[in-house]
């Protein structure tokens, strides 16, 4: 019986749920008595509610009931929060600005919520929903994040004058402008990280349901994090308490960061359950999801990076202005700091560093974690930052990056991250060597003699999953702790139960949480379950986001799995009247070494169930539960090399090569891995060449539909060379470092660093669209 | 989507009977562009009355260099059509390269042309091949046809039945795709007669529909070269600008993709 366990390239098996249409996700929940909600959302981007009438919509057909801000507040609703404290330089805390689920006076951005509409069918809310007549007074709109901060700009929240929410800073000031004045060559960029939208296959959607019976509430929601929304509904919207809250995640179409967030949605309709008396339904349309889904990156900076006069990097000075849009989202403060400003050391040994970074409300949709979350943003102003500099001293990007590599650790950067593991070189010599750096030049030359424009770029990454440990977030203002919980549940017959406190949305824990129980008891995958997602089944448990599932999730496991074997040898030592310590796991069986005496791993587990003859004392059963928190974060790392051809006439980009090398510490399921991988970068190179978030001056959304927010199609994408070189992480049983967001961090730099050096004209932003390539090619001639 | 009445017309006939009976009818031709629009909420047509699936409006007739494609034929039809390849490869590329394959399976020929999108291809290769508009009412010349964005000279109830054409000694179209929708940013059907007459129909760059350029038409009647396109200038004043193109970087795509489907021809 051959075991899939740790390294094996093992087919997922959730796929044939998900491949044959049997996925059970939020929609496809229904309940007796199920009714259907469409919120009114507001049309404007700023504008004071001077009266709602929704009168005409309660007397249309199939209408049961229409809610608004105003009864939510009577009922004593709370406001959303952002659950990172952050405090500016000037030691005041962040200025978070009121952010009701129903906006019962002011509106600030198109699509804000502002009454539902609760019907027997979809059709009929909607209907009703536009019988809903909402007044407005219109107030002037800011949508541009350094336009907000000037004087004299339309004011989004009382707390917040000027718009600042904070103005935070990390790193010694006075060390890097000693530096930068002592400097032989400064680099000087301005950087422009742009504004997109998540755009998961399956949209947000939630199911409230209120039991009066029990006076008890059941919301299935498209979450990460389902343990984190019940907290969060619970200890600050006042839904309801913990006890009489049940919060389940079903299948979940894809997150990219979106769905760790509460939204509106989902407590407005566990309320308007209460307030109805029936169970109550919304599913997000496409145009809602690009309306009101938490938006990522969007990032102005200036950077200065100083060199001696032997191209050693000697500071770094940042000063970013980060848009948070109308409100303040769950985690969207940690974002542009500690995911952010921590990371700007890169793979390079930099002796001063100082950021500093403003966020601003503006009148758009609220901004927060997107795939890599802060890493994107600090890799690709310093990856970009290289290339510029290794152009403007005249010597290879290869060589500037290879002489200041950090090459011992651990290391400390001078922004707060310490560095375990890590071999930098190794995979930039992978990536060049895949990508025939050294031929790059005969090629370009062939393209020329096409007419094509040819070039490369790369880009070397580091970042930083499982933020951690628990004590350390929580110095920096986390609200919640980071760590994760398991419990292993061995049944009778000896087939395995995994409660996880992480989620499933895309990763395939379903595949490599069992591959990980079947390596160590030598049992089949399918005999391992892993379960998810519901807080009435799972221990509190923190969810999946940040890459965490494999370092944080699994090791927790792995303690579980510590516990259970320990007693397993001992019930095994008895029943076998040998040392507990001479018994070994072998082929399905727990052996005593070097006989051929042997229980079962079924056998075993009757015995702990039958407890007909247990060791004196032992409690019958075999369930262990574990707590895991990381000694630190885990830092994956890798070099990444893009090549591309662009068209000088039409500004068109053709990506004739990419290479991925990445360091992922141990790998449990390298298809898997590749697999993540593979949609990372996707999505990065959406974000060069492609993805662009834009509202026009009055706060309309101008990009609220796919013909006009271009996503990466297959045919936008070469196949990719993905190779692994891998170093273990020391801070985690497994030596896992996470894989999750890689790709979309290290690729954006690579790609525009290709096309900028193919253009002759550095002056590029993202997207990268054909104009913009057309334009910046047509001024370098 | 409003509630609306379907009908499917077997002639028509019958469609013309079907409008007339509506409150606020609308003709369905693949509905590429009318049911997304009413799912939207932007448009509530009472009743929808299905062309489709009306014999007489389907199918592709080739007679020497005589073509005539019947209304409802789709585009899938015209791209896979092996005796419109023989005389037009042109129009049998452009349709397959519209949408994606599902989108090329329902819509159709009379309903791209009857809708006008200024980022349509359809309209480019009909305004290029001089082509006919047959209509249950009368023929109308492409040129007199499409009026402006999304208007045509079609009038209320009118049906368009079929299109025909002559098929020029040579002919192309190169379309620049919108990286999002992938419509035509900008798309140039040329198509050079036998007595050395020349058509260029642009579409996806003219701020009122697809329209014919005599500066490159001219330079082309004289020189029948990807080079003659060099010298010309298009005038970005009357072209589209908006989120994806400037209208001076749609001028430059006019003349990019004039210079490859000349090549191509």
């Amino acid at each position: 019986m051959g075991v899939d366990g740790i390294g094996a390239r093992v087919a997922r098996k959730e796929d044939r749920r998900f491949l044959t249409g049997k996925g059970r996700y939020t929609d496809d929940m229904s309940v007796p008595g199920m009714k259907y909600a469409v919120f009114v959302r507001s049309p404007h981007a700023h504008a004071t509610i001077t009266g709602i009438d929704s009168t005409a919509a309660k007397a249309m057909p199939g209408v049961i009931d229409v809610l608004d801000g105003k009864q939510l507040l009577a009922d004593g609703i709370g406001n959303l929060i952002c659950g990172w404290m952050i405090h500016s330089k000037d030691g005041s805390p962040m200025k978070m600005g009121a952010w009701r689920p129903l906006a019962d006076r002011t509106v600030r951005y198109v699509g804000d919520a502002v009454a539902i509409v609760v019907a027997d069918s979809v059709a009929e809310a909607r209907d009703a929903a536009e019988a809903v007549v909402v007044d407005y007074d219109l107030l002037p709109v800011v949508t541009d994040p350094v336009q907000a901060l000037a004087e004299g700009q339309p004011q989004l929240h009382p707390e917040a004058p000027n718009n600042l929410i904070f103005d935070w800073e990390l790193g010694d000031a006075g060390a890097v402008d000693r530096a930068l004045g002592a400097a032989a060559h400064v680099t000087e960029l301005k950087i422009y990280n742009n504004r997109l939208s998540p755009n998961p296959m399956e949209p947000r959607a939630t199911l409230g349901i209120y039991d009066a019976g029990d006076d008890h509430y059941t919301c299935y929601t498209t979450s990460q994090n389902p343990h984190l929304a019940r907290l969060v509904m619970s200890a600050f919207y006042n839904v309801a308490p913990e006890n009489k809250l049940r919060v389940i995640a079903p299948d979940v179409g894809g997150g990219f960061g979106s769905k760790i967030y509460i939204y509106p949605e989902e407590i407005v309709c566990l309320w308007a359950s209460k307030r109805t008396g029936v169970p109550v339904k919304w599913t997000s349309d496409r145009t809602e999801a690009f309306l009101t889904d938490a938006h990522g990156r969007d990032h102005v900076s200036t950077v200065k990076m100083a060199f001696d006069a032997g191209n050693r990097i000697t500071a770094l000075k940042v000063d970013t202005i980060a848009n948070l849009g109308a409100y303040m989202s769950l985690f969207s403060s940690c974002v542009p700091t500690y995911l952010y400003a921590t990371l700007l050391s890169g793979q390079y040994d930099i002796p001063a560093i100082h950021a500093n970074v403003r966020t601003v409300y503006t009148n758009t949709a609220p901004v927060d974690a997107y795939r890599g979350a802060g890493r994107p943003e600090a890799t690709y102003l310093l990856e970009r930052t290289m290339e510029t500099a290794a152009r403007e001293l005249g010597i290879s990007p290869a060589e500037l990056r290879r002489s200041n590599f950090i090459r011992s650790f651990p290391h400390q950067t001078p922004v707060i991250m310490n560095y375990d593991a890590g071999d930098y070189e190794a995979s930039l010599n992978a990536a060049m060597t895949a990508a025939d750096w050294n031929g790059f030049a005969a090629r370009k030359a062939e393209a020329e003699r096409r007419g094509m424009k040819r070039g490369i770029g790369m880009s070397c990454y580091i970042e930083a999953c499982g933020l951690a440990p628990s004590a350390a977030v929580g110095s920096l203002g986390a609200g919640v702790g980071l760590w994760e919980s398991a419990e292993v549940r061995v049944n009778m017959v000896g087939t395995i139960e995994v409660m996880t406190g992480s989620h499933s949305h895309g990763q395939g824990h379903e595949t490599t949480f069992a591959q990980l129980v079947a390596d160590r008891f030598g049992v089949p995958i399918d005999s391992v379950n892993i379960v998810h997602g519901d807080t009435d089944k799972v221990q509190m448990g923190m969810g999946t986001y940040g890459s965490r599932s494999g370092a944080v999730g699994m090791s927790a496991i792995v303690k579980a799995l510590d516990k259970i074997e320990v007693k397993a040898k001992r019930i095994a030592a008895h029943l076998m009247e040998a040392d507990e310590n001479d018994i070994v796991f072998e082929d399905g069986s727990l052996k005593v070494a070097g006989t051929d005496k042997a229980v079962p791993w079924s056998q075993l587990a009757l015995s702990a169930y039958t407890a007909h003859n247990l060791p004196p004392g032992m409690e019958p059963g075999l369930k262990e539960g574990a707590f895991y928190d990381p000694a630190n974060f885990t830092f994956p790392a890798g070099c990444y090399i893009c090549e591309v051809e662009v068209d000088p006439e039409t500004g068109r980009t053709k990506i004739v090569q990419f290479v991925a090398a990445d360091d992922f510490g141990n790998v449990i399921n390298p298809m898997i891995v590749e697999g993540q991988v593979h949609g990372g970068v996707a999505q990065g190179i959406g974000q060069a060449l492609l993805e662009g978030v834009y509202y026009d001056d009055s706060g309309q959304l101008l990009t609220a539909s796919y013909m006009d927010y271009a996503m990466p199609r297959a045919d936008d994408l070469p196949s990719f060379k993905v190779s692994t070189s891998n170093t273990p992480c020391p801070n985690n049983p497994l030596g896992i470092k996470g894989c999750g967001e890689a790709g979309a961090i290290g690729s954006p730099p690579a790609l525009i660093n290709a096309i900028t050096d193919a253009i002759g004209n550095n002056a590029l932003t993202m997207p990268a669209t054909p104009e913009k390539v057309w334009a910046a090619a047509q001024a370098a001639n | 989507m409003y509630e609306t009445n379907y009908h499917r017309a077997s002639s028509v006939q019958e469609a013309v009977q079907m409008m007339g009976a509506a409150a606020e009818g609308k003709y369905l031709s693949g509905g590429m562009t009318i049911i997304p629009t009413m799912r939207q909420r932007l448009a509530a047509p009472s009743d929808l009355i299905d062309l489709r699936h009306i014999a007489e409006m389907k199918g592709i007739a080739v007679d020497g260099r005589s073509v005539r494609i019947g209304a409802a034929t789709t585009h899938e039809e015209v791209a896979t059509s092996a005796a419109l390849a023989a005389v037009c490869p042109a129009l049998c590329g452009l349709a397959g390269h519209i949408g994606d394959p599902a989108v090329r399976h329902m819509g159709t020929i009379g309903g791209s042309i009857a809708n006008n999108d200024p980022a349509a291809d359809y309209p480019a290769a009909m305004l290029g091949l001089d082509a006919v508009i047959v209509t249950d009412r009368r023929e109308i010349m492409a040129g007199d046809f499409f009026t402006g964005l999304f208007e045509t000279a079609l009038e209320e109830g009118e049906i368009i039945t079929a299109v025909r054409f002559e098929t020029p000694a040579k002919a192309a179209y190169r379309k620049f795709p919108n990286p999002a929708s992938r419509y035509a940013m900008t798309g140039v059907f040329v198509a050079r007669r036998d007595n050395g007459d020349v058509r260029v129909a642009v579409t996806g760059a003219g701020s009122n529909g697809v329209f014919r350029h005599s500066g490159l038409e001219a330079a082309l009647s004289a020189n029948w070269s990807p080079d003659a396109v060099a010298n010309v200038t298009v005038d970005a004043s009357d072209l589209l600008a908006d989120l994806h193109a400037s209208a001076a970087y749609r001028a430059n795509l006019v003349k990019v993709m004039t210079k490859r489907a000349v090549a191509a021809a």
